[in-house]
């Protein structure tokens, strides 16, 4: 007993010594290589406002700078007259916010539809809604295009809104939380006498909250940040989004650097302070739909 | 809950079929001039080399995208899974980008690379060290879209997989650890097989996100210089778009579609079929 315990402790000990001293050096090197990225990741966005509040001779003479030394707000004084800079803000608030909010109501009628009606085919319904979740988007874009152009709804808000006013996945999420709740809910309702849609809008809508918050910052993220859709549906510079028309003046018409910066720190503004405010919506309905 | 069906139906379903029978169509807007070609729109596809170029480049941005964003991605989630101040922070920095519309950074991007004012070379000369011209050179434009795609998501990459690191019981780590394993066996040995559905899912969806790469390259480089970017995507939104050549650009969308499909089925399979052992 005491040899096996006096005999080899000596060196083992030191070895393990030595081997934690270095495994401590490399989580330290390891924490500071993540902490300095995280503040390197964050350079694009600070140079982005920093050249928004510079002079084009300024910005040519000192490419290195990251921030002005004299800051001028230039950039956003000329961002309104020369592109048609309202009007994109207004066309991407009318986008994407309308098409949020039919959304959510599209889906969640659909998905308590799909959850609680009983009706001949609702399994292929189903089975259809999950098959369309794997189509690119892009494979549908010609036809839906020239379905648009038939109808004439190029260049208007409903031929932007219309074809995105219904969202596979919305339906499959919010189905997937409505079969969660008791049944019993329903039927105690149904026999007070509420309808179905009483019942849809009273009682499962506000128990979904959460799950319609996560859906409705993701649907208006990505429809915000929208860029082959609007580029495609509208080729009348009045009624291009943000990113669209921001993309297409820059090069065209604009030629100075810190009015088209300025114009990509407003676009990003209202979802930067949503996302200071409300991060963890933000977070949460990422990390649960899987949905960017 | 009609509406939103009907929506489905008309503007995706319908298409899908739509697509195909477009592609076998010399097609044209306004119908008049609409012939129907078969698999000719197929047959120049396949002797078509800025197609099987645009193939490539799709390829080569999705595996390089794909492969640094999840072991970043995983490097990050395990330094920042445990939630203190401090890593609430840093995730909230690497996850910025994310919310930010991809387009708009494509435009910042190109500024910042660029050779005369943008803060890269700026940096890159101050140094006294003599940098490319990133996006007007041929050999460094793919890299440097490929880096910013990576900037853009990787943010995205490590929530998912930090998600799926902290379902995994502590107890677990903690018996390894009490048997002698050490950090790296544990991450290993532990945590990986733990999370490898969080895995799964974040791979197959970046991989379906980056074959569909449009943004970024329209925004930077427009495909340019000499296609040495240009992507299925944008070449499907050229031909279709510009040239307006509309079955020959469904002919290209619908390829794209079965790789899609083929490549998230080869990756449920290789998980599903490790999985099993």
């Amino acid at each position: 007993m005491k040899t096996l315990i006096d005999i080899p402790a000596m060196p083992q000990a030191a070895g393990l010594s030595w081997r934690r001293a270095l495994t401590r050096v490399l989580t330290a090197v390891s924490w500071a290589v993540v902490l300095i990225g995280a503040v390197a990741v964050l350079i694009p966005i600070l140079w982005m406002v920093g050249t928004s509040l510079r002079t084009e001779a300024d910005l040519f003479a000192d490419p290195a700078q990251l921030w002005p030394s004299r800051p001028t707000f230039g950039g956003y004084q000329r961002v309104w007259s020369e592109l048609p800079f309202v009007r994109l803000a207004v066309n991407s608030v009318v986008f994407a916010l309308g098409t949020t909010l039919l959304l959510i109501l599209f889906d969640s009628m659909a998905a308590y539809g799909l959850a609680r009606l009983q009706f001949p085919g609702r399994r292929i319904v189903f089975w259809l809604v999950i098959a369309t979740l794997m189509i690119p988007f892009q494979v549908t874009l010609l036809p839906a295009f020239e379905l648009v152009h038939r109808l004439g709804w190029l260049n208007t808000y409903h031929g932007l809104i219309v074809p995105r006013m219904a969202s596979a996945f919305g339906i499959f999420l919010l189905r997937q939380f409505f079969i969660t709740l008791p049944r019993e809910l329903d039927e105690a309702a149904l026999i007070d006498g509420a309808s179905r849609w009483q019942i849809y809008s009273r009682i499962a809508m506000p128990l979904a909250g959460p799950a319609l918050a996560a859906l409705f910052v993701i649907h208006f993220m990505n429809l915000w940040n929208d860029f082959l859709w609007p580029l495609v549906m509208t080729n009348d510079p009045e009624m291009r989004t943000l990113p669209a028309g921001l993309t297409l003046f820059t090069g065209q018409h604009v030629d100075d650097h810190a009015v088209v910066m300025a114009g990509a720190v407003i676009s990003l503004s209202p979802l930067a302070l949503a996302f200071l405010v409300a991060q963890k919506y933000f977070v949460r309905g990422i990390a649960t739909t899987g949905l960017k | 809950m009609l509406p939103a069906l009907l929506v489905l139906g008309v503007f995706v379903i319908h298409p899908i079929g739509r697509t195909i029978w477009i592609s076998l169509h010399d097609w044209s807007l306004s119908g008049r001039n609409t012939t129907w070609v078969g698999l000719d729109n197929y047959r120049e596809l396949a002797g078509d080399d800025r197609f099987w170029n645009a193939v490539k480049v799709t390829f080569i941005y999705t595996s390089f995208a794909v492969v640094v964003q999840t072991a970043l991605g995983l490097a990050l989630a395990y330094r920042l899974r445990h939630t203190t101040r401090l890593t609430k922070i840093a995730r909230s920095a690497y996850f910025f980008p994310t919310v930010a519309a991809l387009a708009t950074m494509g435009l910042v991007w190109r500024f910042m690379l660029d050779p005369q004012i943008g803060l890269v070379n700026g940096w890159i000369e101050s140094a006294s060290f003599a940098p490319p011209a990133w996006l007007r050179d041929t050999t460094w434009a793919l890299p440097s879209i490929i880096a910013v795609g990576i900037w853009k998501n990787i943010g995205f990459t490590m929530i998912i997989i930090i998600a799926a690191m902290q379902n995994v019981p502590v107890e677990l780590e903690e018996a390894a650890s009490i048997d002698g394993a050490n950090a790296w066996q544990r991450f290993w040995h532990i945590i990986v097989p733990s999370i490898r559905p969080g895995l799964l899912f974040v791979s197959v969806i970046n991989t379906i996100a980056s074959l569909q790469m449009f943004d970024l390259v329209f925004t930077m480089t427009r495909g340019g210089p000499l296609f040495t970017t240009e992507t299925l995507v944008t070449y499907m939104y050229e031909r279709g778009f510009r040239d307006f050549r509309f079955g020959y650009a469904a002919a290209i969308s619908w390829v794209l579609f079965i790789i899609v499909m083929i490549f998230s089925i080869v990756q449920l399979r290789v998980f599903r079929h490790e999985d099993a052992h």
